[in-house]
């Protein structure tokens, strides 16, 4: 025991005197989070449109008005001809050009039908329908708004309810998504570095020829970067409910032990790419592409997995990250407990189980 | 009981299926006794390493058998962990952790404590003492030869595996090295040395002259110098640069090679050769002020002339 201790102590050296990868493990979480939670976001908000009114009547005004009172837009400029909407769009400031025809408000009034168009760019599809679907719904308003007296035999009012994120942030689901990512990077990055490094270096060499059990070595490895990211985990918790009031519904106690284990998912992984690897630019590639992009991609936090064709959906099951981020989602959001999640803990667990064995059948006793 | 035995020791390297593999050490059988300081003396690339390798149960020979301390190195190889002292080439101890740390940390995964056997470091291990608190990786080459020499020992090890350990370190502390070395003997520890050097093969009780992973001669150094067995002559004269053209193309000479400031020439006709003989011809050839002298051979010499044979066959 006191040999496995001061294999820990040596580690934590390691990291404390090497303050740039330090800064870097610690640093990482607190950026992301912030970026996520401030920079993409992809709500939309404050988005500049156009106005291009040959009505100049007052039902049109009206509209403007109305348009420009809403959060989700900001009229940027007035254009006076279908000619500048185009140069409009291509100098990149709005998304959106709202067309007014001639006679407006007579063509509504008494032709009973009106006409106004929606030019939106499209380079980002998401934006425009989005856009589109805020516009329609201001125009339907007035609508109604000008048809008061009007009563319609038939009606079917739709009450729409957004369950667990009643306001729709995006914070919701990337905070999981961030823990997913950032555990899985420093967990397994960090630690099959860690142990390329002594092979690089030299001092595996040494090691081997010592009575230290190889299962030894790679949990006391291990052990350091544990610590380390149950810390990033407390920081990214601290900064999501403080600072993105992103809301914790769920067993705190249950959140935690759920990420210790998806914490040594991680390291399990890192610790079998090391033993794969024999230099640290090697395990670095191999971090990166291997949990990296998978995370990213499989996890379900930026791209929905029921929209992938159905072998990426299968492929998406041997990614944990996916498995955590549903049982972060569960827990945190909307505040399930273990009963609701023990399937997706299971298998993260018989993910570890099996990432380990092999792991250590795979730790090199000799050098080659 | 020998405190290593090496029998028929082979090793090959496989770079890929095309390629023939790379053979590192070819049949080689040796035995330490306990309490001797046994060196292994070859240039870069003869196989010394892969040969330290094996005995430290880091690799696996393809042929033979090893045993050290009556321990089998494939099969006891944690036996051997426990017992066994290994230094290797490459500076290998946490360049981030400071003298006193890397002491202490390969004191505590062997089991003991730095105060426990500290008297058999005192003599290598005060010296680097006033810089305990340095990082190792700030040490000088010297320094941290004698702290990795001090990790090796911190366990008491029976015996002691030293991968070149004088190489790229200064002579005077190459002299220390070697003074520390007979030193630890005397406790009753067994070392094997390895070295490129030919001039500490004669600080060794015994040696072994390896190349390409053969061994050409093992014996006491005075003994391999004995069966030299021929006449050597050191040459000097006003031209060396010529000198040396001149000699390897005369067809009397056998041998011919720089050493220091002489050529060192050994005759065909090593039976009659004398200095006049071998004077005249370089008069004859026009060189002036011309010195030679009838001397001992050293083991460089010997490894050159095993070498010259080995070439022949």
């Amino acid at each position: 025991m006191k040999q496995f201790f001061a294999f820990v102590k040596k580690e934590f050296f390691h990291i404390w005197r090497d303050k740039r990868t330090l800064f870097i493990l610690m640093g990482i979480p607190i950026t992301q989070i912030i970026i996520f939670g401030f920079a993409l976001t992809n709500e939309v908000k404050n988005a500049k449109i156009a106005v291009l009114d040959y009505a100049r009547d007052n039902v049109s005004q009206q509209l403007i008005q109305k348009i420009a009172a809403n959060k989700y837009f900001q009229i940027d400029k007035s254009l006076y001809s279908y000619q500048q909407v185009e140069p409009a769009f291509k100098e990149g400031k709005i998304k959106m050009a709202i067309v007014f025809p001639q006679n407006f408000a007579s063509d509504l009034l008494h032709g009973n039908k009106a006409q106004l168009q929606f030019i939106t760019d499209a380079t980002d599809p998401n934006v425009a329908t989005t856009l589109v679907n805020y516009a329609n719904a201001i125009v339907k308003d007035y609508q109604t708004d000008i048809n008061k007296t009007t009563v319609y035999p038939y009606t079917i009012e739709t009450e729409i309810r957004m369950m667990y994120n009643p306001e729709l942030k995006g914070a919701y689901s990337f905070v999981p998504g961030v823990m997913a990512l950032i555990l899985m990077l420093t967990c397994a990055m960090m630690t099959s570095i860690a142990i390329v490094k002594e092979k690089e270096m030299g001092t595996m060499e040494v090691i081997l020829v010592s009575p230290l059990k190889p299962f030894r070595v790679i949990l006391a490895k291990a052990v350091p970067y544990m610590l380390l990211s149950m810390i990033n985990v407390i920081s990214i918790l601290l900064l999501s409910v403080f600072v993105l009031d992103v809301p914790i519904r769920g067993s705190l106690l249950l959140l935690l032990s759920e990420s210790l284990l998806f914490t040594i998912t991680s390291l399990a992984l890192g610790l079998l790419i090391s033993s794969l690897t024999n230099s640290q630019q090697v395990a670095m590639l191999f971090s990166f592409l291997g949990l990296f992009l998978p995370t990213t991609v499989f996890s379900g936090y930026m791209f929905p997995i029921e929209n992938m064709p159905i072998p990426l959906q299968i492929i998406s099951n041997i990614v944990p990250a996916k498995w955590y981020y549903n049982i972060v989602k569960a827990i945190m959001i909307k505040g399930l407990g273990i009963a609701s999640v023990w399937k997706e803990t299971l298998i993260l667990l018989a993910m570890t189980i099996v990432l380990f064995t092999v792991s250590i059948k795979k730790f090199k006793t000799r050098l080659a | 009981m020998p405190s290593v035995v090496v029998k028929n020791i082979t090793k090959k390297y496989t770079q890929s299926k095309k390629e023939q593999p790379i053979i590192a050490l070819q049949n080689i059988s040796f035995e330490v006794e306990k309490g001797e300081i046994f060196g292994i003396v070859g240039p870069d690339g003869a196989g010394k390493t892969s040969l330290f390798r094996i005995l430290t149960t880091l690799l696996i020979a393809e042929q033979g058998s090893a045993t050290v301390d009556g321990y089998d190195v494939v099969k006891d190889y944690k036996s051997i962990r426990q017992r066994v002292g290994y230094m290797p080439g490459k500076f290998s101890l946490y360049q981030d952790l400071s003298v006193e740390e890397n002491l202490n940390f390969f004191a505590t995964i062997f089991h003991t404590t730095v105060e426990k056997n500290y008297d058999l470091i005192k003599d290598i291990y005060s010296q680097i003492e006033p810089f305990k608190k340095r990082r190792a990786g700030k040490l000088s080459g010297g320094m941290k030869q004698k702290l990795a020499l001090s990790c090796a020992l911190i366990h008491r090890p029976s015996v002691l595996f030293l991968d070149e350990p004088t190489t790229g370190v200064d002579a005077v502390s190459r002299k220390e090295f070697w003074e520390m070395l007979k030193r630890l003997k005397q406790e009753g520890i067994t070392i094997l040395v390895s070295t490129p050097y030919m001039d500490e093969a004669s600080l060794c009780d015994r040696v072994a002259l390896i190349q390409n992973g053969k061994i050409m001669a093992i014996d006491k150094p005075n003994s391999i110098n004995q069966n030299f067995g021929k006449k050597l002559w050191a040459v000097r004269a006003n031209n060396m640069f010529g000198v040396l053209k001149t000699l390897k193309s005369w067809q009397e000479v056998f041998s011919c090679y720089s050493f220091g400031e002489n050529y060192h020439v050994v005759m065909k006709d090593d039976d009659n050769a004398n200095a006049m003989a071998i004077h005249d011809y370089l008069f004859k050839c026009g060189y002036r002020e011309i010195e030679i002298q009838l001397i001992d051979a050293n083991i460089e010499d010997s490894f050159m002339a095993l070498m010259h044979t080995e070439n022949e066959k």
